[in-house]
């Protein structure tokens, strides 16, 4: 048995996406295992009164035990956590999340910059970033502060993404780790904590 | 010490000096999200450092007046979460039918949007005449704006969509006139409305309301400071009222020793017992 400390030190993986991120995650999702160690972070942008049901959706598409996020939850590792919508999710250093309803940020809120910097600040080089396809460059500057404090970035590779402006801001923004198909990322994300 | 926690240090000087020099306590909000204020309002001031940001706001009280209204957010909407009114109409209306009197309190009603909304349902429900509306924040600002009762014609769009789709019986375009470019609420909505500036963090509970709404305004509060602040809302509220808090908030565990119960929790609509 690992002991708390241990589980929240292997860190946070977050993934954003907005057009064709829900078609992305289909196939990513099913290539961790249910015992998967990290907590992860799905953060999809949405029409503001219609995603409720998110949470149930991704349930049915992946084996990790799936949490609709609320202010103040506790980030336990080995769930997968989704993004509630028409708020900006955040993270606390004492493995908390946090919620805002601040301006969104250039139209979006959830806004997937917002919380890579807040992963990137509070996890450093235990953050994984993963900008999945979409239609907008939120997610692009993000990624490049998870890469500035050392952390690992990836993104959908561009022909395989319906919304294509999206990982290629990605890719071109920052140094990626990782170009790939949704299945590719998944495997890439299972073999990082084997 | 990593650089990120040498800015946590930065951050928390900076709001240690702003509570020194003007009584502002903001140094129990969330980390996470005032972090990202004063990150925002340096970068806007042009200066290279939080000393220097600092350094400004200690000899300059016009510049904090400015920098306030950065550090808090006032950002609101109409009907926000129309499930919520639909909820509150169905269920908490009827109750509040029973008093003859009615006394509600918004608590960080930033710039009045949820305020004329609570006026609407009242008004559409017949009990507006019974209401005494009571609508606070910490920004003068924001209270100047909620006063004033105008908006953008952009977000009347969204105000009219959520109107309808959180129990609306009227006609949303009746409740304003146009104005410079704009909308202007109805007068009428604001005659039972008194606005003043309540710090929650410092200032004291008031007395012997039938509802609270406090929404959103808790996400930006340390677990401490919230814990404190609901404490003083509970102390508001009358036997039976109620308290509401914005859709991603939850008591928790608090509610109980706050002596809440849940009345319909999936909107976070709470009931006290006192
Ligand atoms: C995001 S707005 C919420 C507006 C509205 N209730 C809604 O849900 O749309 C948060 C408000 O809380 C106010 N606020 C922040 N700190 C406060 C304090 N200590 N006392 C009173 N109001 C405060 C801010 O000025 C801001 O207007």
């Amino acid at each position: 048995m690992k002991t708390k400390r241990e589980m929240a030190d292997l860190g946070l993986v977050c993934i954003g996406g907005s057009q064709g991120g829900f078609e992305a995650l289909e196939k990513l999702l099913p290539q961790l295992p249910a015992d998967y160690p990290c907590a992860v972070v799905v953060l999809l942008h949405q029409y503001r009164h219609g995603a409720g049901n998110l949470p149930e959706l991704l349930s049915t598409r992946t084996a990790m035990p799936v949490k609709a996020v609320h202010d103040r939850d506790p980030v336990i590792p080995g769930h997968l956590f989704v993004a509630p919508a028409n708020y900006h999710l955040l993270l606390e250093r004492h493995h908390a999340f946090a919620l805002n309803t601040d301006a969104p940020v250039q139209y979006a809120r959830p806004s997937i910059d917002v919380l890579f910097e807040s992963a990137a600040h509070v996890y450093g080089p235990r953050t994984t970033g993963v900008l999945l396809s979409g239609a907008s460059i939120d997610g692009a500057s993000g990624l490049k502060q998870i890469k500035a404090v050392g952390g690992l970035v990836a993104c959908q590779h561009p022909d395989t993404a319906s919304g294509k402006v999206m990982p290629q801001a990605g890719i071109d923004t920052t140094t990626v780790d990782k170009v790939g198909s949704p299945q590719e990322l998944g495997q890439w994300l299972k073999q990082l904590h084997p | 010490m990593n650089p990120a926690e040498v800015e946590d240090i930065e951050v928390r000087l900076f709001l240690e000096a702003i509570h020194r020099r003007y009584g502002y306590d903001l140094r129990d909000y969330a980390p996470a999200s005032i972090r990202r204020r004063v990150l925002l309002a340096l970068a806007k001031s042009g200066h290279a450092h939080l000393g220097q940001l600092q350094h400004e706001v200690l000899t300059c009280p016009p510049f904090f007046a400015h920098l306030l209204e950065d550090l808090t957010v006032r950002v609101s909407e109409m009907f926000r979460d129309p499930s919520f009114y639909r909820a509150f109409r169905t269920q908490v209306v009827p109750v509040l039918r029973t008093y003859p009197l009615l006394k509600i309190w918004h608590t960080g009603c930033a710039t009045g949007e949820e305020v004329y909304g609570t006026a609407i349902v009242l008004t559409e429900e017949g009990l507006y005449e019974r209401a005494q509306i009571y609508a606070t924040d910490l920004s003068p600002q924001a209270l100047a704006q909620a006063k004033e009762g105008t908006y953008s014609s952009e977000v009347v769009k969204t105000f009219t969509e959520n109107y309808q789709r959180g129990g609306g019986t009227g006609n949303f375009a009746a409740y304003y006139t146009e104005a410079y470019g704009g909308v202007a609420m109805n007068e009428a909505l604001r005659r039972n409305v008194s606005f003043f500036q309540h710090n929650l963090v410092s200032d004291h509970a008031f007395g012997e309301m039938h509802v609270i709404f406090c929404r959103n305004v808790l996400i930006y509060f340390g677990n401490d400071l919230r814990e404190r602040v609901l404490n003083t809302l509970s102390q508001s509220l009358c036997a039976g009222g109620f308290l509401c808090l914005g859709a991603s908030e939850r008591l928790g565990r608090l509610g109980e020793s706050l002596a809440f119960s849940d009345f319909i929790s999936e909107e976070r609509i709470y009931r006290h017992e006192n």
